[in-house]
């Protein structure tokens, strides 16, 4: 196989890892907070570093220079590929921004030090194909979660019980695929089961409660960088969608469009800003879901842009929404803040990333929805108008929020309550991504086309040897 | 020849590229939270919006040298992968240019004007930045030559729209009725989207080459069966009726006037309110395909202005009254357009927004010109009483006012019937679900119940 110039994939890994025993070993918050941004800087710059390095080598997949996981036990733990090859640098940004906006009332709240492992559990998943090593990732990504939610005296049941059942749904699954007197009879059952896990940790309609309750009791932070990267949707596209039949896609594709509206219907009665994000977030996840029903190279293209834009846009939206907090603690969404006069800048930075979370023209989402319709239309036709549904409804839910925070009443504070640097750094970061993706979508698309195009290839090899 | 193709090329190009150089420059400075001087404001929109009129200008010049009366600028590309071509194409001819020219010179008018309505407003900046967003919104609307662009700058608009209806936002009516006016562009633009997958569908792409064929506007044929035109026509029907407030979705307008003066004048008075008519007059080739839309267009039409002159007749507030007659008209143009009098309808558009701009802008100053004519003749201006008044029993007049007064009750029927029943349903839901994490979590599951309201909220809206 072909290996990048350097181990970028485990210098990714392995940065979060050793910069989280430093962090830990740190009792002043703010060296803590400057340690975190520090080591997850330098792990998105080697994330971003093999991505290119592969995009340079022109290759379908590419392994770590030297490769010690093969050297020491034979396997290629460690793989870049059209898929995973954007997802790598994005997702290690969101962890990084997310630690370079946290302000000072959130510094002694959010652990840095657990963020730097959940941003090495997520690299490695990231970086992995072997269906056991993501199964295991996955499962153990749910512990910082817990421990912050132990630690700050909240109840676990709802998130445990969920957790546990995915986790288990994944084992299950990967046992009965991987049995040794398995039949070709046994797939769709382990696919049913993977797929089961997959619905939970995407938090599709009804299993979605466990999202809404880590947005209710854990950081925002940490709620945030639990969902964000999509951890589900990975999981769908490398356990579920090479093996599954059709049926079960379809099946997919139906649950997550219920999800898409029901979320977005959700989003609008929410009464708290938390809540509100979570459904709003819920609603565009369960989009990327409808595009691997389609498995069309424009609809699974379309799924995978959202994919894209989804990060960045309803990252930087959580993010000002955790701007927000830091400054007028949880927000009621049953009554007017006013805040725009204190805020001008988080104001715009809210509606910009909120209009990009619903695809509003002259954002990279705008395209990722318009591919994703045409892909999905041609394989089910009310996919369309379901999509368009939600969309709408999303729509108005952002701008209702955006009203209920920033407008309505005069907001009186004795201190500034302005956008810090910090946080305008990571934001505008975010702004200038989603703005880019969509004034120069090409380079973007053309990625996902060939990831996609790779997933159907997986899928059909798959196929055959099932046959 | 290369040489004047390209200048033709860059000509085009500076109609919708000067708004949307403005809409960044603005929108970079707020962005970063540096908005520019009023002075410098104010210069860069006129200098936007002189280089889009004076290149629209100079478009008509071109065809009419050239005696070509359709003539497309496709952009490169934007997105091209496997089947699927995504392209900004601009589409130059009898209609678009009109209206685009039109936008221009109503926009330069009404930002003259409002830069010194709004001088030492701490929203001025905002203004502008919107205002831009409007310009650029509808320099694409009106060239667009395919449905994307087209829905792109729609969307736009209507953006620009609900947030300069909640301009003034430190008092808590304008955020309601810019929310209101949002929400019914959210269902218009749904309908335009469902329109624009629908003849994606049929005919397998978005350029109005492929769906209304290559004559010159309004001579073009679309490739669809009489019942796909239906279909397709009443989806855009909606996305029409709710951008230019056709009942039932009228309401909104009034609760518009809430906007400062100049976006009032340029939006609901000039060129956002006839938008849903311009979309009519693109789409006319469809339209005319089926007898049964063109009723229903006709219908619409005379039942908007039925409803608006009624209602309209009673407001006591002149921007109010003034947004009715708009409806009125508009209502009449779009009956036109159900007619088949698509140049009558082109003309009728242009004058009407014309006079109902001068009208908005005069507004502020009304009583003073009462008073000047009061002075003037030296008495009371007469009040003019239909002669039928006795004919009508006082019950029944008293019924027609109470109707009209209620603008018609569209407002509290879309309201109890629609808005309501759909978001108990979500209430109910989210009552469950609550039912379910604390039967799990063994006590009560959520925080934010803790948070309370501190002043007024949009509850009675959504």
């Amino acid at each position: 196989m072909n290996e990048l110039h350097l181990p970028w994939l485990e210098l990714a890994i392995l940065i979060p890892l050793l910069g989280a025993i430093k962090v830990m070993c740190l009792r002043d918050p703010q060296a803590a907070r400057r340690w975190s941004v520090f080591f997850s800087g330098l792990a998105s710059v080697c994330a971003l570093a093999g991505a290119l390095n592969f995009y340079l080598l022109g290759v379908a997949e590419a392994t770590d220079l030297w490769n010690l996981p093969h050297q020491l036990i034979g396997l290629n733990l460690f793989v870049l590929d059209e898929l995973s090859a954007p997802l790598l640098p994005l997702s290690s940004l969101l962890f990084l921004l997310t630690a370079v906006a946290t302000q000072g009332a959130k510094v002694r709240r959010f652990s840095f030090a657990w963020t730097l492992v959940s941003q090495a559990i997520v690299l490695a998943a990231l970086s992995s194909k072997e269906p056991w090593l993501i199964v295991a990732l996955l499962s153990i990504e749910a512990v910082p979660p817990y421990l912050e939610l132990r630690a700050r005296n909240r109840t676990t049941r709802v998130f445990m019980f969920h957790m546990a059942l995915f986790a288990g749904l994944m084992v299950a699954g990967q046992t009965m695929l991987e049995s040794k007197d398995s039949e070709s009879a046994d797939i769709p059952w382990a696919a049913i089961l993977l797929l089961g896990a997959v619905f939970i940790r995407s938090g599709m309609a009804p299993l979605h409660c466990w999202m809404t309750d880590l947005f209710e009791h854990a950081t925002f932070g940490t709620a945030l960088l639990f969902v964000t990267p999509l951890m589900g949707a990975y999981a769908a596209v490398r356990l579920v969608v090479p093996i599954a039949p059709e049926g079960i896609l379809h099946g997919i594709g139906l649950v997550s469009l219920f999800t898409s509206v029901y979320a977005a219907g959700m989003a609008l009665v929410q009464k708290e800003a938390r809540r509100f994000f979570c459904y709003i977030f819920l609603s565009h996840s369960a989009l990327v879901l409808v595009g691997l029903e389609t498995v069309t190279p424009i609809g699974l293209t379309g799924a995978l842009c959202v994919w894209l834009s989804v990060g960045p846009a309803l990252s930087g939206f959580g993010l000002t929404l955790r701007a927000l907090e830091a400054r007028h603690r949880r927000l009621s969404l049953t009554s007017f803040h006013g805040l725009y006069d204190h805020t001008p800048a988080l104001a715009v930075c809210f509606v910009l990333t909120g209009m990009a979370s619903i695809g509003f023209p002259g954002t990279f989402g705008f395209l990722g929805n318009e591919l994703l319709v045409n892909g999905a239309v041609e394989t089910f036709p009310m996919t369309g108008i379901a999509v368009v549904f939600a969309a709408a409804l999303n729509g108005i839910a952002v701008v209702k929020a955006y009203f209920l925070l920033f407008t309505g009443t005069r907001h009186v504070s004795t201190v500034p309550l302005r956008i810090g640097k910090r946080e305008r750094f990571a934001v505008l970061t975010l702004a200038a991504l989603i703005l880019g993706g969509g004034l120069f979508p090409q380079p973007g698309v053309t990625s996902r086309y060939d990831a996609a195009n790779y997933i159907i290839e997986k899928r059909n090899h798959k196929s055959l040897q099932a046959r | 020849m290369m040489t004047s193709e390209f200048s033709v090329y860059l000509l085009g190009l500076s109609v919708v590229g000067a708004p949307i150089a403005l809409l960044c420059i603005l929108g970079f400075f707020s962005l970063i939270d540096r908005p520019l001087s009023e002075r410098a404001t104010d210069k860069l929109v006129f200098l936007a919006i002189f280089t889009g009129l004076l290149s629209s200008l100079g478009m008509v010049a071109v065809l009419l040298h050239h005696g070509v009366w359709r003539f497309t600028i496709e952009l490169e590309s934007l997105l091209e992968i496997d089947r699927y071509h995504f392209s900004v194409k601009l589409l130059f001819d009898s209609l678009s240019l009109p209206f685009v020219l039109l936008a221009f010179v109503l926009c330069a008018t009404i930002g003259r004007f409002a830069s010194r309505y709004l001088h030492r407003e701490p929203g001025y900046n905002r203004f502008f930045v919107l205002y831009a967003l409007f310009i650029a919104g509808m320099a694409v609307t009106a060239l667009a030559g395919t449905i994307e662009t087209l829905f792109a700058g729609w969307e736009l608009v209507g953006l620009s729209s609900a947030f300069l209806v909640a301009f003034f936002h430190e008092r808590p009516m304008p955020a309601r009725n810019g929310l209101r006016v949002w929400t019914v562009y959210r269902i218009s633009d749904a309908a335009f989207l469902i329109a624009a997958i629908v003849m994606h569908h049929m005919t397998g792409g978005g350029d109005f080459n492929t769906l209304l064929g290559k004559s010159p506007w309004p001579e073009g044929h679309a490739a669809l069966s009489e019942e796909q035109a239906l279909i397709v026509g009443l989806l855009l029907l909606v996305a029409a009726a709710g951008k230019s407030a056709l009942v039932p979705f009228s309401g909104w307008l009034p609760r518009a006037m809430e906007g400062p003066t100049p976006s009032s004048a340029v939006f609901y008075g000039a060129i956002s309110v006839h938008l849903g008519a311009f979309l009519l007059l693109r789409f006319s080739p469809i339209l005319e395909l089926s007898p049964v839309l063109c009723l229903v267009i006709v219908a619409l039409g005379l039942i908007t202005a039925g409803y608006a002159a009624l209602a309209g007749r009673v407001q006591t507030d002149i921007k109010t009254a003034l947004s009715f007659a708009s409806l009125t008209q508009v209502g009449l143009i779009v009956a036109e357009i159900g007619l088949g009098l698509r140049y009558v309808a082109l003309v009728h558009i242009i004058g009407h927004a014309c006079l109902r701009t001068l009208q908005f802008l005069r507004a502020p100053t009304l009583l003073h010109d009462y008073h000047t004519l009061e002075n003037a003749i030296g008495a009371h201006l007469p009040r003019a009483s239909g002669s039928w008044r006795g004919l009508v029993p006082e019950s029944v007049r008293l019924w027609w006012y109470r109707f009209a007064l209620e603008r018609g009750y569209l407002d509290a029927w879309l309201t109890d019937y629609l808005a309501r029943p759909f978001l108990r349903v979500f209430q109910g839901c989210d009552a469950l679900e609550r039912k379910w994490t604390d039967w799990l979590s063994g006590g009560r599951s959520r925080e934010s119940d803790r948070l309370k309201a501190s002043s007024g909220s949009l509850d009675e809206l959504l």
